[in-house]
């Protein structure tokens, strides 16, 4: 019988199913970080319960870091404290750990893929929704709780109902300055925030077939902001060039016999889903966002919709533009931005910061904005420093900062201030999200930097050269 | 961790008519940088219930009086978001056992029910009628029959069915985990283990 990728991958991990209730769920590769597993590994201890496969699981630190001064010991208490469970907890158990000074440490879904830890088919969790980002490379990546953060330590299993699935096609071409992030942006508006719930997405066609791996890792990130448990990617050659030569990544004879598996993993051609969406490249313009949820964006040359048009509900549509701002049909082209982030396991990979030098170079950030470039690990960070990429930042007024998830949470001191506005390529625009107050407005790294040299909302099309 | 079993809940609830209540309001990521489980409940909805001096904001749902009980009633697609099961345990800590909504994100409902919440699923129409109801009378008490799945309206004895898988119905009504579960299964995911090519 036909079947899909997901359900390649799927199938092959079920340790059994429970009949009325969910498959016992074999997981390949597990990352941790500092903040969703102390409490599991305090459950562990309390059940007497050791790591089954401790080679199975990744530990690194990211979310609570500080992006300055990393060679200083962490000044708030608590996450040092949290930081060092891990440190702890990890070497307690035989558990790799990438901590703060690292050479490898970095944000967890920039460092699994850069490292080779992230293979074709597998299945990979971690305590944090954003591990989607891994199925760009075929896997089905998903986050979970932190009782299945125990789960996964204790039996190297989880235990899920198996989703529904769902594929999105986008085909043709994408025009000048449209990015991965828009792509995904569109996508987004078009599903709404809770429109692929119950699903797990494949990402098919041209449009996804041309786009880099680090492209395919910014559209898998944000599947979980349209309430999709993960979205995929067929792996092909650009995937397999990709990890070949990674530190982890299978070599020689392994290599071959990984390579051959690898090739099988796509879905058969009558293969069916449960539902399906068409889009074409060529309606994408860059997106932003305008509300306090992903699905609240629009093309920037666009005008903020009217209630009517978005099937929100007219109370919440309006608590949405009243925390940020805005109204109905406002331009937004020409709001004011204070603060820009680049970074985030959505846009800390070097293709972003190469997009965001191309449009600073020769220009100067504007007075009115604060920029925070953070790198999403120190392999970027020296990639960013290796291709000369410091230099333009530099001679255009920025500053780089260290690894870390950032302001995209706001965990460390990484906080936009109340009522100030944000441009951001990161995934959450959620009140709150980047500080209490914080207004954030989602873009690709492109429209951020337009925005960091005009200190207004820019089409960066008209930076384009 | 241990949880309260969960059988047939008879109480009054907090009405909270918004769409997209994600984990992000649930509970702020600057409070989540515990090492251990316990106090969330004090930081439950932290931005929505009090101001930046730490006073409670007065038109808040949680700092109305009137308001009370261990049933929460949210609008469409709650608990979307971050994977943090802090969410989780901030609304159990506080004294919640279940959210009623009629859309829930995958990760908060699996969250929930692993830590003994139950998620009750309604038709929009029912959590209309759920929330005109509490707003008639803020008192009004609903009853959530887990053994036979159903939720009833007391005042107007409106009832309606949910869906919950037998496994983990059995789980709550037992407070058994998936933890003790999978202990019993090892030696089967010994022979995925050896087999895979990871």
């Amino acid at each position: 019988m036909p079947s899909t990728l997901f359900d390649k991958v799927w199938d092959s991990h079920v340790v059994s199913h429970i009949a009325d209730g969910p498959d016992v769920f074999f997981i390949d590769r597990h990352f941790i970080h500092e903040v969703t597993s102390p409490v599991a590994f305090l459950g562990l201890e309390q059940r007497g319960l050791k790591v089954m496969f401790p080679e199975r699981t990744f530990a690194t630190a990211d979310h609570n870091t500080p992006t300055i001064n990393q060679h200083l010991p962490v000044a708030d208490p608590l996450s040092a404290n949290q930081l060092k469970a891990l440190e702890t907890n990890a070497a307690k158990y035989g558990i790799s750990h990438w901590g703060l000074g690292n050479p490898k440490n970095g944000i967890v879904h920039v460092v699994g893929p850069e490292n080779g830890i992230t293979l074709p088919g597998m299945t990979i969790v971690c305590g944090d929704s954003h591990t989607s980002t891994h199925g760009a490379f075929g896997c089905i990546a998903f986050g979970i709780g932190t009782s299945e953060v125990e789960m996964v330590l204790s039996s190297q299993c989880i235990m899920q109902p198996k989703p529904k699935k769902m594929r999105i096609n986008v085909n043709g071409k994408l025009g000048k300055g449209i990015l991965p992030k828009d792509v995904v942006l569109y996508i987004i508006s078009k599903l709404t925030a809770a429109g692929a719930t119950g699903y797990f997405v494949e990402f098919a066609g041209e449009v996804f077939e041309n786009m880099s791996m680090e492209g395919r890792m910014t559209v898998c990130n944000m599947s979980i902001e349209m309430g999709a448990r993960g979205g995929m990617i067929a792996p092909d050659e650009t995937t397999f060039a990709y990890i070949k030569g990674k530190d982890k990544a299978p070599k020689g004879e392994a290599w071959d016999k990984a390579l051959a598996y690898w090739k099988t993993l796509k879905t058969d051609a009558d293969a069916t889903f449960d539902l399906e969406y068409n889009f074409e490249a060529k309606d994408i313009e860059p997106m932003i966002t305008y509300g306090t949820n992903p699905g609240m964006g629009t093309g920037i040359t666009q005008h903020i919709p009217v209630t009517a048009e978005t099937g929100n509900s007219k109370a919440s549509y309006e608590k949405s533009l009243n925390y940020m701002g805005f109204h109905e049909d406002d331009a937004l082209l020409g709001k004011k931005v204070d603060y820009v982030f680049i970074g985030s396991c959505t846009n800390g990979r070097i293709e972003d910061f190469r997009a965001f030098a191309s449009i600073v170079k020769g220009r100067k950030k504007a007075d009115n904005v604060t920029a925070w470039i953070v790198p999403g690990s120190h392999i970027v960070e020296q990639q960013i420093k290796d291709e000369g990429i410091l230099d333009i930042l530099t001679e255009a007024g920025f500053e780089l900062r260290q690894p870390g998830c950032s302001a995209c949470l706001a965990m460390n001191d990484d906080k936009i201030p109340a009522g100030k506005y944000a441009v951001s390529t990161s995934n959450r625009n959620f009140e709150g999200r980047q500080g209490p107050g914080a207004r954030t407005m989602l873009a690709s790294p492109l429209v951020a930097a337009a925005a960091a040299v005009t200190g207004v909302v820019t089409d960066p099309r008209e930076l384009i050269a | 961790m241990a949880y309260d079993k969960f059988n047939i809940l008879k109480s009054s609830a907090v009405p909270m008519p918004i769409e997209n209540v994600d984990t992000d309001q649930i509970i702020p990521a600057r409070f989540l940088k515990a090492t251990e489980r316990k106090g969330f409940g004090d930081n439950l909805f932290r931005d929505w219930r009090y101001n930046a001096d730490d006073t409670p904001k007065k038109d808040f749902v949680l700092n109305n009086p009137i308001y009370s009980g261990k049933i929460l009633v949210g609008g469409k697609n709650f608990g979307s978001g971050s994977s943090r099961e802090h969410a989780a345990w901030a609304i159990y800590d506080y004294g919640l056992r279940c959210v009623v909504s009629s859309f829930f994100a995958d990760i908060f409902k699996g969250n929930s029910l692993n830590i003994g919440i139950l998620p009750v699923t309604v038709s929009p129409e029912f959590l209309d009628k759920i929330f005109k109801a509490i707003e008639a009378d803020p008192n009004t008490e609903l009853e959530v029959n887990l053994p036979a799945q159903s939720i009833t309206i007391l005042a107007t004895g409106e009832k309606e069915s949910f869906d919950i898988n037998g496994y983990k119905k059995n789980n709550l009504l037992n407070g058994y985990d998936d933890i003790d579960f999978l202990q019993s299964v090892k030696d089967d995911i010994q022979k995925v283990a050896a087999s895979s090519i990871y």
